[in-house]
């Protein structure tokens, strides 16, 4: 079959989209931009691919009859599985490199309670992510592997000898990179057949129907008939110059095909913020991005997650338990951490405290924006912190008390928009 | 032939005018650099509005320190001079400009050729639209206290046109404020029709210039209106204008596009002629100095060819038909200094680049907006905007500065025009059908 692959090789995580030949999306793959792009990038596509494989897999069963039985329950826990295997693979692959650096780097007299440490915890480790994944606790599209293990690994370890703990945790940091950096061929096919045995309650019959139709699955295609790569680090992607395209006429296509009254497209990235004025056809007239300064950017979140020790998902919900915003500067990251501490230190409530600091970020987008020319109907919101409830609703108060009521357009997919842009580009041919 | 390949490499001869252009500076830097000896008097002026002819109707030689800290800018000495200025409490807002040119005169003033400049007996404020201009002027009084002042006040054009009491008010500072210290300091009588001379030579380069910066009209353009703009303006806005030798150096020039015209070439650049025009730009705001080659290589690499730019409109418009006069040039210099392209106010601005960018078939509008400089970046979006809406063109807007090399960022540069010139590529090949409009993605 014809498929088209967009790849956006964002500053904070490298999304992948597969189209089929109608303009459907059949497949997303996200993870976290690690030093190695390549190795990012293909992670993405490879995710990607499993995930059009399973809309085909999804799309084969819905067409049958089936019974009683709910597919899209048994899908869901099917890919929970799935990926908590992955993740297991990865974990050992981890555990030996952690092992490997205890060998040749820490003084023999630590060496035998730092392996014991190790093989106690690990484990605690498997079993505790076993069960956030079977529970769909895990975020599959925002919780990446380094992210799932330290939650847990930093808790499974013991803490009251702080020596000790610190040298766990550099041991941690030491091996993550090198592990996050290697690619390893998972097995499609084998993956499932082993994720359904993790399936005690699916009867032998659905199983059997399951595994019938994945080898049929399986044998169709997924080599791209054609792809396109976007993004911060596009120029670094192992593509020739015909596969490469501005993330700016991306995200404005991605929005277009997903809201196609989009006139103002507002993405803000890990490191960019982007205003996009766009025409009737989805084409870019102008657009402005942040200089120098990428205050107001999803890192800006991420720093704040730190020095509040909560994760980057925490925050918009928190927000949105506030009575009232705190004042917070906007122009600089670094300063809006000591105003953080400072507002603690006075007694007040984190809640709105990091109201105020949504309230800022969306205040330097809209300057942003008033660049750019200002929002027009219909206004689309993407790029990872559209996914972030508070944000969206500072974006939402802002834009009626500055352009009045008009349509304001954001989707859980937003963050896919530049990768999906891509793969319509490449579908399209249009140089 | 103008370009010779050798052995893979390709050798560019420079063109006649270049030629002629480095040994009028020369002359100029080394005349400078022999006051003493010759006692000519010295006046330190700006290029918007500058009274040249009247400078040299009485002998004197001009200084130009904005000319100064481009050069230095391009000699990558701007970041040192710019340290040593902040070192004195110059904040890091202030126009580059002013702080290469003050961190320059504490390191000795040594001129672009390696000179010594020598130090200004006037110093001659003739144009007040860059509020800049009086502050740096009151830092080179305090430089050089034993400097004559004189200043002309030039009102804005903000009725959008040259009211008759302007002409009179500037004609009337000229006889009362400029020439009297003029007179004072280089011990010569005004003569008007010295002046009326060169008004007449003044006229004859500017017919010429704009012969030149007509030649864009060309398809492929053979000069490249920014890049090698910055060139074509260096004589007549700077020491040269009202001279024998600047008619000689635009007569040279137009033989050299006529040239390239002829043959089909693109203009020069720093990797020989350029060979496919892709894109036809016009451009607000000044370049780049400290990595203008850079800077115009991004370009270039591209195809893409500047057709028109305000920036080489700063010391002076010609485009609507205004030419120095030698019939009354009191009056004449007047209206110069009125209509200078900053003097302009905002509508105007925007209509002239809008007769750039139709006269000379632009496909795009690009702004660079200048960090440093708090006169003439404000504004520029709303000319941005106006444009895309007149004109439905698409338009980009990047930031660099003119001297700092630290507000030169190549990435982001490079990133957004990347973006820009793949917006013009949409505009070319696009052709909008019902199946694009498709909506239904989602599956």
């Amino acid at each position: 079959m014809k498929v088209y692959l967009g790849i956006d090789l964002g500053s904070t995580t490298s999304k992948a989209v597969i189209l089929d030949e109608n303009d459907h999306i059949i497949g997303r793959g996200i993870t976290n931009t690690r030093a190695n792009y390549e190795v990012a990038a293909e992670i993405a596509r490879m995710e990607a691919e499993f995930n059009s494989k399973f809309t085909l897999l999804d799309r084969e069963l819905q067409s049958q009859e089936n019974g009683t039985v709910n597919w899209d329950d048994v899908f869901l826990r099917l890919n929970h599985r799935f990926h908590y295997l992955q993740f297991e693979i990865r974990f050992r692959q981890l555990m030996e490199e952690m092992n490997r650096i205890v060998e040749e780097e820490v003084d023999p007299s630590q060496q035998d309670l730092i392996r014991s440490i190790f093989s106690r915890v690990s484990s605690t480790i498997n079993d505790t992510v076993r069960e956030r994944y079977f529970s769909g606790k895990i975020s599959i599209s925002s919780e990446f592997f380094r992210d799932v293990f330290s939650s847990v690994y930093l808790d499974a370890i013991p803490s009251d000898d702080k020596d000790i703990y610190d040298r766990l945790v550099a041991i941690y940091d030491r091996a993550i990179t090198p592990v996050e950096n290697t690619l390893i061929s998972f097995q499609f096919v084998e993956l499932v057949a082993e994720a359904l045995e993790l399936m005690q309650d699916l009867d032998q019959l659905h199983r059997d129907t399951i595994l019938n139709q994945l080898e049929n699955v399986d044998a169709i295609s997924l080599e791209p008939t054609d792809y396109i790569g976007t993004g911060y680090g596009r120029q670094l992607l192992p593509f020739d110059e015909k596969h490469i395209k501005s993330e700016i006429l991306c995200h404005a296509m991605g929005a277009h095909h997903f809201f196609p009254k989009t006139r103002t497209v507002l993405d803000i990235g890990g490191q960019d913020t982007k205003a996009i004025q766009v025409d009737e056809h989805g084409l870019v007239t102008s657009f402005q991005m942040n200089d120098r300064c990428a205050a107001g950017c999803g890192r800006y979140l991420g720093y704040i997650a730190d020095e509040m020790n909560i994760s980057v998902g925490e925050l918009g919900p928190l927000a949105m338990g506030a009575e009232y915003e705190s004042n917070i500067c906007s122009t600089c990251t670094v300063f809006a951490g000591a105003e953080l501490r400072e507002y603690l230190n006075l007694g007040e409530k984190k809640e709105n405290i990091l109201a105020g600091l949504h309230k800022a970020i969306v205040q330097r987008a809209f300057a942003l924006l008033a660049r750019s020319g200002g929002v027009r109907n219909e206004f689309t919101f993407t790029g990872g912190v559209a996914r972030n409830v508070a944000v969206v609703k500072y974006v939402k108060a802002l834009t009626i008390a500055n352009y009045g009521e008009l349509t304001i357009n954001s989707h859980w997919d937003s963050i896919f928009m530049g990768a999906l842009g891509a793969a319509i580009f490449s579908a399209r041919r249009l140089s | 032939m103008n370009q010779q390949k050798q052995a893979g490499t390709i050798k560019i001869q420079k063109e006649n005018s270049m030629l002629k252009q480095k040994q009028m500076l020369a002359e100029h830097f080394m005349a400078l650099s022999q006051v003493r000896e010759t006692g000519k008097k010295v006046v330190y002026t700006f290029v918007p509005g500058n009274l040249t002819e009247l400078i040299y109707t009485f002998d004197m030689l001009p200084v130009y320190p904005e000319i100064n800290a481009l050069q230095s800018g391009m000699r990558k000495k701007s970041h040192d001079y710019i340290r040593e200025a902040e070192d004195l409490g110059y904040s890091e807002d202030v126009c580059s400009y002013v702080k290469c040119d003050i961190g320059m005169m504490l390191q000795g003033n040594i001129g672009p050729t390696g000179q010594k400049l020598p130090d200004p007996d006037i110093l001659l404020l003739s144009y007040t639209g860059c509020f800049v201009f009086m502050k740096w002027f009151e830092n080179l009084k305090q430089l050089y206290p034993n400097a004559e002042i004189a200043m002309l006040h030039i009102p804005y054009q903000e009725a959008g046109r040259i009211e008759p009491d302007a002409v009179n008010y500037i004609k009337k500072q000229l006889l009362s404020e400029v020439i009297p210290v003029f007179e004072k300091v280089s011990g010569t009588s005004f003569e008007e029709k010295v002046l009326a001379k060169k008004m007449d030579l003044s006229a004859q380069a500017e017919d010429l210039l704009i012969e030149v910066f007509d030649s864009a009209q060309q398809k492929p353009s053979p000069i490249d209106a920014y890049f090698g703009g910055v060139y074509y303006i260096g004589p007549i806005f700077t020491a040269f204008r009202g001279s024998e030798s600047c008619v000689d150096y635009y007569r040279e020039l137009v033989k050299d596009v006529d040239y390239r015209i002829q043959n089909k070439l693109g203009p020069l650049t720093p990797d020989g002629y350029l060979e496919q025009e892709q894109y036809r730009l016009v451009v607000e705001g000044p370049p780049n100095w400290t990595h203008f080659r850079n800077f115009w290589k991004i370009f270039y690499d591209q195809g893409a060819v500047f057709v028109g730019s305000s920036y080489t409109r700063v010391g002076g418009v010609y485009d609507d038909g205004f030419r120095h006069s030698p019939d009354d040039p009191l009056r004449s210099l007047a209206e110069y200094c009125l209509g200078c392209y900053t003097n302009r106010n905002l509508p105007q601005r925007i209509d002239l680049l809008e007769r750039f960018i139709r006269r000379y078939h632009a496909d795009g509008f690009l702004v660079n907006s200048i960090k440093s400089c708090n006169s003439f970046s404000a504004g520029q979006l709303v000319m941005m905007r106006d444009l895309e809406e007149r004109l439905q063109i698409p338009v980009g807007f990047i930031e660099t500065d003119l001297v700092d090399p630290r507000y030169y960022s190549y990435s982001n540069i490079k990133n957004r025009l990347d973006s820009f010139f793949q917006m013009l590529d949409q505009r070319h090949t696009v052709r909008v059908t019902d199946d694009w409009l498709s909506d239904d993605v989602l599956a």
